[in-house]
C-alpha cells in the first residue's frame, strides 16, 4: 500500500501486497530497495532515517564552523582568518546548528520514527505531508546554504535590525531559507498533534502515552504557535533588506526593539523546541535503565506542557538592556524563573526514578548522567541571567554563550546521543560495541565541560561574545576552551566510526535492553506497517517493570 | 499513503487510507489538521497586527491622517464582496453534504468570480497609490502628508494587504481544485465532502483576516 510495496518484488503475484500477513515480513529497511522507494516513501520510519542522514550532515557542517571559530580564538589577534570572515563563520555556525540541526534533530528523526510506534499506530496522521516536510526542509536548507556560499551573512543568527536591514551580505536568501524551514517545522508539529489526538491504539489513553510522546506533543504546540510569527518577521526583514521598507529601521521611523520583541517571542520558545524533546528522550532512557516505571509520570507529563506554556511569556529576558522598564524586566525575570520550576520538577522525578532502581550503566545511561549535570548547571545559570542585576554585566559576554550552550546544546546533544544509542537496535536491528560507547560518552562529556566552563569564566571576566580579537589576559581560558572542543570533536569521530561499523557488522539485536517501552512491542527493525497481524493491546502503562523481589509492578501515578 | 483500492465499477465514495482505523477518525484528523493550520495562518497575521499596533501607538497623527487617504468606498465594496463570497462557499458545503455536485460547482464558481472582483478592485487601489506616491518606506513621495511615520503606515498597509492578497490567490487555487472535481467527478456526498469543507474553511479564513484588516486600515 506504500509506494515501496507497490514496486513489486520480482515474481510477486499481481495485486498481492508484499506486507500482508504471509509468513515472511520484510522490515521497513528491506521492503523496497530502489532509490525511488526511499525518496518517495511515505513510511514515517524511512522519513526519519532520511532526516537522520541530512541532519547529521548539517551537524558536521556546523561542527566544522565551530572548530574554525575555536581555532581563530586561540590567539588574541588574527589567527587563521580576517574579521569579516570571522563574522560570517560564527553566523553560519549559529544558523546551521539552530535551524538545521537542533530544531529538527530529535523530533524529525526520533519523533518521526518512534511516535507512531509508541501510539500503536501504523503511521502518522498525514504521511504525505510528512514526506513534504522533509523536502521543504531541504529546500530551505538549499536556499540558506546557497546564500552562505554567495557572500555569506554577518548578522549573527539573531538577524538584529537595523544592521540586518543594511548589510550587503546575503541576508535575503538566508532569511528566506529560514522562513521555508519554519514551514517544515510547522508541518511536523501539526502532524504530531493530530496523530496524538486521533491515532492512539485502543488502550492507550492520554495518561498512558509514553513521556516521549508528551514531550513531542508539547514541542509541537510551540512549533505551531510560535513559528508563524517568526515566519512573518523573517519575510519582513527580507523585504526590508531588499527594498528598505523601513519596518524596523530607525532611520525610517521603524523600531528595532519591536523586531527584538517579535524575534524573541519565537526564539525563546524555540529553545524549548530544542530542549523539550530532549527531556522526553531522557524520561524513556531513565525508566528503561533503572528498570522502574517513571516516578511521578503525571508531573513529568504536565511539566512539559507547563514549560511550553510559560515559555511564551519569558521572551523579555533577552531585552533587559534594551530600554525595558524596570517593572517589565522584573516581571519577565520572574516568569523566566517559572520555567526553572517546571524543569526542576522533571529533574526531581528523574532522580526519584533512579533512586532504588536496578541501574544498568550502559551508554545511554551515561549520557543521561551528563544530561542531568548540564541541565541542572545550565538551568541554574539561567536563573542567574534571568536576574536583571546580574544580567546587566553578563549580557552579551561569553557567560551567556556558555549558559545557552550548557543548557541547550549540552542537554540536547546528550539526549540526541542517548536516543541514537538507545534506539539504534530498534531502528537497525543491530548492536554496537558497548565499550566504545562508554569511552566516547566519557570523552564527549569531558570535552563539553572543558569547552564551556572556561567560557563561563572568561565571560564573567568581561570578554564580550562575537569579538574577533581580545586582550592577552583572556588567552589561557580561550586555549582551554579550544582544547576542550578538540576533545569533543574526537569523541564524535569515534562514535561515527563504531556506529558505522555496527551498521554493517553489528550483532543482531532485538530488544537488548529488555525495555518495556511501547515501541519495543514490535520487531526490530519494525515491518513496514509497524505491526504484523492483529494490533497489539496495551493493558499496562509503558515501562511497567515488575520488581523481582516483591513480584509487583509499580504504578506510575503518584 | 495511497488510498485503499477501489474495485472498478463500484460507486466512487470516500476512501479510507490504510493507516486510519475508520472513516470517522480520518475525517476528524483532516479537520483537526485544518484547524491547526488555520491557527498558524492567523498567527502569521497576528505578527503584522502587532507591528500595526506598535506603530499606531508611536505615530498616532500620521496613522489617523494616512488611514483617511485610503479609498473607503473601494474598501467597503471589497468587504461586502468577500463576505458574500464566504457565504457562497458555505453554500457549497451545504450542497456537497446533500450530494448536489453541480450546485457545489456553481457555488464555487460564484465564489471565484467574487475573488477576482476583489483582486480587480485591489488593483485599482494599488494603482492609485503608485500614482500619487503613498508607497512604503523610501518609495514614499506623497506631498499631501508629511508627518513622521507616514511612510511606515504604507509599509504596514502594503505588507498586510499584499500578504492577504497572496492568501486570496492561494484560496482561489484550492477552490478551483474542488470545482473541477465537483463538475468532472461529482463524487461529493453525505459521507464524502471533506475536500469541499476544508476548502471553504480556508476561504472563511481569507474573509476573516480581511474583516480584521478593513477596520484597522480604513476605519480607525
Ligand atoms: C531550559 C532550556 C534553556 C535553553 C535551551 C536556553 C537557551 C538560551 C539561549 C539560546 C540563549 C541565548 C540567546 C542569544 O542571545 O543568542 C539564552 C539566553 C538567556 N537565557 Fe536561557 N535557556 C534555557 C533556560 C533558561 C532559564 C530556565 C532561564 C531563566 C530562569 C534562562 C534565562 C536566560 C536569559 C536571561 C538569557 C539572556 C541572557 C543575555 O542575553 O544577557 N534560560 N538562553
Ligand atoms: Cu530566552
Amino acid at each position: 500500500m506504500t509506494p515501496s510495496s507497490s514496486i513489486a518484488a520480482p515474481g510477486a503475484v499481481p495485486g498481492h501486497e508484499a506486507t500482508d500477513d504471509h509468513g515472511h515480513h520484510p522490515s521497513y529497511l528491506t521492503d523496497g530497495t530502489t532509490v525511488k522507494s526511499w525518496l518517495l516513501t511515505v513510511d514515517h520510519k524511512r522519513i526519519g532515517i532520511m532526516y537522520m542522514a541530512w541532519v547529521l550532515l548539517f551537524f558536521l557542517v556546523g561542527g566544522i564552523f565551530a572548530l574554525l571559530i575555536r581555532i581563530e580564538l586561540l590567539t588574541p589577534g588574527p589567527t587563521i582568518m580576517d574579521a569579516m570572515t570571522y563574522n560570517r563563520v560564527f553566523t553560519l555556525h549559529g544558523i546551521v546548528m539552530i535551524f538545521l540541526f537542533m530544531i529538527p534533530a530529535i523530533p524529525a528523526i526520533f519523533g518521526n520514527f518512534m511516535l507512531p510506534l509508541m501510539l500503536g499506530a501504523k503511521d502518522v496522521a498525514f504521511p504525505r505531508l510528512n514526506l513534504l516536510s522533509l523536502y521543504v526542509y531541504l529546500a530551505g536548507a538549499g536556499f540558506a546554504l546557497w546564500g552562505m556560499l554567495n557572500g555569506g551573512l554577518d548578522t549573527g543568527w539573531t538577524f538584529y535590525t537595523p544592521y540586518s536591514a543594511h548589510t550587503t551580505t546575503s541576508v535575503a536568501p538566508v532569511l528566506f531559507g529560514a522562513f521555508i524551514i519554519g514551514f517544515s517545522s510547522i508541518l511536523t508539529g501539526m502532524n504530531f498533534i493530530v496523530t496524538a489526538h486521533t491515532m492512539r491504539a485502543p488502550g492507550i489513553t492520554w495518561f498512558k502515552m509514553p513521556l516521549m510522546v508528551w514531550a513531542l506533543y508539547a514541542t509541537s504546540c510551540i512549533q505551531v504557535l510560535a513559528t508563524p510569527v517568526i515566519g512573518l518577521l523573517l519575510l519582513l526583514v527580507t523585504a526590508e533588506n531588499l527594498f528598505s521598507l523601513g519596518m524596523f529601521d530607525v532611520a525610517r521611523g521603524g523600531d528595532p526593539v519591536l523586531f527584538q520583541h517579535l524575534f524573541w517571542f519565537y526564539s525563546h520558545p524555540a529553545v524549548y523546541i530544542m530542549v523539550l524533546p530532549a527531556f522526553g528522550v531522557m524520561s524513556e532512557v531513565v525508566a528503561t535503565f533503572s528498570r522502574k516505571n517513571i516516578f511521578g509520570y503525571r508531573a513529568v507529563a504536565y511539566s512539559s506542557v507547563g514549560i511550553a506554556f510559560v515559555g511564551f511569556f519569558a521572551w523579555g529576558h533577552h531585552m533587559f538592556v534594551s530600554g525595558q522598564s524596570t517593572f517589565n524586566a522584573g516581571v519577565f525575570g520572574v516568569l523566566s524563573m517559572l520555567v526553572g520550576v517546571f524543569t526542576a520538577i522533571k529533574v526531581f522525578n528523574w532522580v526519584g526514578t533512579v533512586y532504588k532502581g536496578a541501574v544498568e550503566f550502559s551508554t545511554p545511561f551515561a549520557y543521561f548522567c551528563g544530561f542531568l549535570f548540564f541541565t541542572v548547571f545550565g538551568g541554574m545559570t539561567g536563573i542567574a541571567v534571568a536576574t536583571v542585576s546580574l544580567d546587566v554585566p553578563w549580557h552579551d559576554t561569553y557567560f551567556v554563550v556558555a549558559h545557552f550552550h550548557f543548557i541547550m546544546v549540552g542537554a540536547t546533544i546528550m539526549a540526541f546521543l542517548a536516543a541514537l544509542h538507545y534506539w539504534f537496535p530498534k531502528m537497525f536491528g543491530k548492536m554496537y560495541h558497548e565499550g566504545w560507547g562508554l569511552v566516547s560518552a566519557a570523552l564527549i562529556i569531558l570535552g563539553f565541560n572543558a569547552t564551556f566552563i572556561p567560557q563561563f569564566l572568561v565571560g564573567n571576566a568581561g570578554m564580550p561574545r562575537r569579538y574577533y580579537e581580545y586582550p592577552e589576559r583572556f588567552q589561557a581560558l580561550n586555549v582551554a576552551s579550544t582544547a576542550g572542543a578538540s576533545l569533543l570533536a574526537f569523541g564524535f569521530i569515534i562514535i561515527a566510526i563504531y556506529l558505522t561499523y555496527a551498521l554493517v557488522y553489528g550483532e543482531r539485536a532485538d530488544n537488548p535492553w529488555n525495555s518495556k517501552g511501547y515501541e519495543w512491542l514490535t520487531a526490530s527493525p519494525p515491518p513496514t506497517h509497524n505491526f504484523i497481524g492483529p494490533q497489539p493491546t496495551y493493558p499496562e502503562e509503558p515501562h511497567f517493570y515488575v520488581d523481582p523481589n516483591t513480584g509487583k509492578g509499580e504504578v506510575s501515578d503518584v | 499513503m495511497s488510498s485503499a483500492h477501489v474495485t472498478p465499477g463500484s460507486v466512487p465514495g470516500p476512501k479510507l487510507a490504510a493507516h486510519f482505523a475508520s472513516l470517522e477518525v480520518q475525517k476528524h484528523a483532516a479537520r483537526l489538521g485544518m484547524w491547526l493550520f488555520l491557527a498558524t495562518e492567523i498567527l502569521l497575521f497576528a505578527g503584522l497586527f502587532a507591528c500595526y499596533a506598535a506603530y499606531r501607538f508611536l505615530f498616532p497623527e500620521a496613522w489617523a491622517a494616512c488611514s483617511r487617504e485610503l479609498d473607503l468606498t473601494m474598501g467597503t465594496v471589497n468587504t461586502v464582496v468577500l463576505i458574500t463570497s464566504s457565504f457562497t462557499a458555505a453554500m457549497a458545503v451545504h450542497y456537497a453534504k446533500v450530494g448536489k455536485n453541480k450546485m457545489v460547482g456553481h457555488m464555487f464558481v460564484l465564489t471565484l468570480l467574487m475573488a477576482v472582483a476583489f483582486l480587480v478592485i485591489k488593483y485599482f487601489e494599488y494603482k492609485h497609490k503608485f500614482e500619487v506616491g503613498t508607497l512604503p518606506g523610501r518609495y514614499y513621495f506623497y506631498e499631501g502628508i508629511q508627518l513622521p511615520g507616514a511612510p511606515l503606515y504604507f509599509t504596514v498597509y502594503f505588507a498586510s494587504t499584499a500578504l492577504h492578497g497572496l492568501h486570496v490567490v492561494i484560496g482561489m487555487t484550492v477552490l478551483m481544485f474542488s470545482t473541477v472535481r465537483a463538475y468532472r467527478v461529482g463524487d461529493f456526498s453525505a459521507n464524502n465532502y471533506t475536500m469541499v469543507e476544508l476548502g471553504s474553511m480556508y476561504w472563511h479564513l481569507v474573509d476573516l483576516v480581511w474583516i480584521f484588516l478593513f477596520p484597522m486600515l480604513y476605519l480607525v
